[in-house]
């Protein structure tokens, strides 16, 4: 039996993730003076590390070829729920300004309830409303918090 | 004596009225997440961090400590209530605690890991307090090259106890110092990295990363498996244990608390390994293994001894060395830069009453928790009823105002959004993100202390070897590399580590 000739995908893919980032910040640090090893450029150390890094992504990616390395695929991604979630987070940002904290918090919590598999309206229509009144509690009255509480419009 | 002056003055901090209030506020929200498995100290204290601006220096880190340390006590009620692991370090204890639970002992389970906590609190405040004056001594021996050898020694420490192979934490770390790099050089002035980015020019801000790897990836792993709880329903009567469960568990408790105050003191150690490498030592040295893994009162006892212990003295290098040994006390290091003051020898010296009031806020505390825990255990359990889907949006709500509130710009939540992705990459990958954390938090000590070391050597590297205390530091370092490469020593290491 022969399988896919990357025995383990999870650690080469890993390892192409190190020498990936290591070759871009190898590649960005050339913009700046290496200087010497007695007088240090800030290019000096970023370079270093970069090579250092290129080193251990390769040898992970190598050790992931061997025939004695074990089998292992790569993990099922749940893209769904990862955009329901970061999505949250960017939509909360873009909104705070434009709609104050109150209506960015209730988009932020329903959209983010959609990434449950358990999600229904009325539940994340319930939560929403108990934790913005949390929120205005505890953040706003309670702490004192800077926070654009109230819309664009109306200030 | 010199140590009970200490003392006196750090508990006369710790009993003002503010000050008890904080650490009563950080234990019981210690508790509460602690209990509620998928949100963890880390998250929390990340969370915190910009609200705790408004506080003074002491309160704000007797608060912050507060909450982990009771997250250990309530991680426990979790696994042996639901067979889940409230927090990582209690991940041990699910083992016999649910056991202990199925029989109908959950009382007796509670109370031996409150009592064990408890006393392990006790042991490690003195520990604390004790090693605190000569390892400050020992800390204004060092120089730059003295300090870039430690760093190294911790960061290679944390990576060969992080799991997975220790090759990819290596590179978690050096991929955390090149983030490190990120902003302005400090000796030459120059942006690096930033992309004209004006936000960036202070460098990449610990709490997003930590938020949005630690807060909302965590939440997309968590909603990817979801597991029904299965609650112990019975009502939690007889709290007592019998005389002899007192034989069996207090030399546990004594063992483990040991293994954990030593543990803690790593770099790289805590909580975590304290409590699975107690639960270990109790397996082997017990007369009836056979029993772990079937109600075994040491199995619990002893780990959580230990967890509390290694939580508490891994505040030692912190306050000492000013060198983090794991990801939260990192985020402490965040915590007192918010306060100005630069953890290191000279928090000792400068702010004796914050260093011993946070000390001695840690009895304090312990002696909270105990009194929050036991007889309030059914309120706990309660709270494990409410479902993740109502609880998950709350977590994210807390997060995404705290990450707003350390500038008050939206910047820091898009810096969060993208560090989720990043974040769940890493999970998919099984590239552990602790190291990466580390490296991030060192990264420009590291750097900084490598250079002046370099500049007064003119430039020779060989005055890291011919230092004999920086030579020690280093050989340490490579003796633990050696170690983890060697077959033997591997496999018992991924046995130990495994969750």
């Amino acid at each position: 039996m022969t399988g896919p000739a990357i025995r383990d995908q999870r650690a080469f893919v890993s390892g192409a993730l190190f020498l990936g980032f290591a070759i871009f910040f190898f590649v960005m640090a050339l913009n700046y003076p290496a200087g010497t090893a007695a007088r240090m450029g800030p290019g000096y150390f970023p370079r270093l590390l970069a090579i250092v890094l290129a080193a251990i992504g390769l040898t992970v990616m190598l050790r992931a070829v061997r025939g004695t390395a074990e089998r292992q695929a790569l993990h099922r991604w749940d893209v769904k729920g990862l955009a329901w979630v970061t999505g949250s987070v960017v939509l909360f940002a873009l909104l705070l300004f434009p709609l104050g904290l109150v209506g960015s918090l209730f988009v932020l919590i329903v959209v983010s309830s959609r990434a449950s598999h358990e999600f229904t309206w009325k539940g994340a229509l319930a939560n929403a409303a108990i934790l913005i009144v949390l929120c205005l509690l505890v953040f706003v009255y309670g702490l004192g918090l800077q926070l654009p509480v109230r819309p664009a419009l109306f200030n | 004596m010199d140590l009970f002056h200490n003392l006196a003055i750090g508990f006369s901090t710790a009993a003002q009225p503010a000050n008890l209030l904080y650490a009563f506020f950080g234990c019981l929200l210690g508790t509460l997440i602690g209990v509620l498995p998928g949100l963890g100290p880390l998250a929390t204290i990340a969370m915190l961090l910009p609200i705790t601006y408004a506080l003074q220096p002491d309160s704000a880190l007797i608060m912050l400590a507060g909450i982990y340390y009771g997250a250990q006590y309530g991680g426990s009620t979790t696994a042996i209530v639901v067979n889940l692991p409230g927090e990582s370090s209690s991940v041990v204890t699910t083992i016999d605690g649910y056991q202990m639970a199925k029989q109908g002992r959950a009382g007796v389970a509670l109370s031996t890991a409150a009592m064990g906590s408890f006393f392990a609190g006790c042991v490690a405040t003195l520990a604390l307090a004790a090693l605190a004056g000569p390892l400050t001594a020992a800390a204004l021996l060092f120089g730059p090259k003295e300090f870039f050898a430690l760093m190294i020694l911790g960061l290679i420490l944390a990576s060969v106890l992080s799991s997975g192979p220790f090759i990819e934490g290596v590179g978690m770390v050096v991929l955390g110092m090149l983030l490190s790099l990120v902003g302005t050089d400090l000796s030459s002035g120059t942006q690096r990295f930033a992309f004209g980015v004006p936000q960036l020019f202070d460098g990449l801000d610990f709490v997003p990363l930590a938020m949005g790897i630690f807060g909302f990836a965590e939440i997309v792993k968590n909603l990817e498996q979801d597991d029904k709880l299965s609650l112990v329903t019975q009502k939690i009567a007889n709290l007592f244990p019998t005389r002899e469960d007192f034989r069996r568990m207090i030399p546990a408790m004594l063992r483990g608390t040991t293994l954990g105050t030593l543990l803690g003191v790593l770099p790289g150690g805590g909580a975590v390994l304290s409590s699975f490498a107690s639960y270990t030592l109790e397996k082997k040295l017990s007369k009836h293994p056979e029993q772990f893994g079937k109600g075994a009162i040491e199995g619990i006892a002893g780990p959580e001894s230990a967890n509390n212990a290694g939580a508490q003295t891994s505040f030692i290098p912190l306050l000492t060395l000013g060198v983090p040994s794991n990801v939260v006390m990192a985020l402490m290091v965040g915590a007192m830069n918010i306060h100005n003051i630069q953890p290191g020898p000279e928090v000792m010296t400068k702010n004796p009453t914050l260093f011993w009031g946070l000390i001695a806020s840690m009895w304090v505390g312990n002696l909270m928790l105990l009194v929050l825990n036991l007889p309030l255990v059914g309120l706990w359990v309660k709270l494990l009823t409410i479902p993740y889907r109502y609880l998950f949006p709350a977590i994210m709500v807390f997060c995404s105002i705290g990450v707003y509130s350390i500038n008050g710009g939206t910047f820091e939540i898009y810096e969060a959004a993208a560090f989720c992705v990043f974040g769940y990459v890493l999970i998919k990958l099984q590239l552990p993100a602790a190291p990466l954390l580390l490296g991030l938090v060192l990264g420009p000590a590291i750097e900084e202390n490598f250079r002046r070391a370099m500049v007064l050597s003119r430039g020779d590297a060989s005055v890291f070897l011919t230092s004999p205390l920086s030579a020690g530091l280093l050989a340490a370092a490579a003796v633990a590399i050696i170690l983890i490469t060697l077959p033997a020593i591997r496999a018992r290491r991924e046995e130990a580590l495994q969750e």
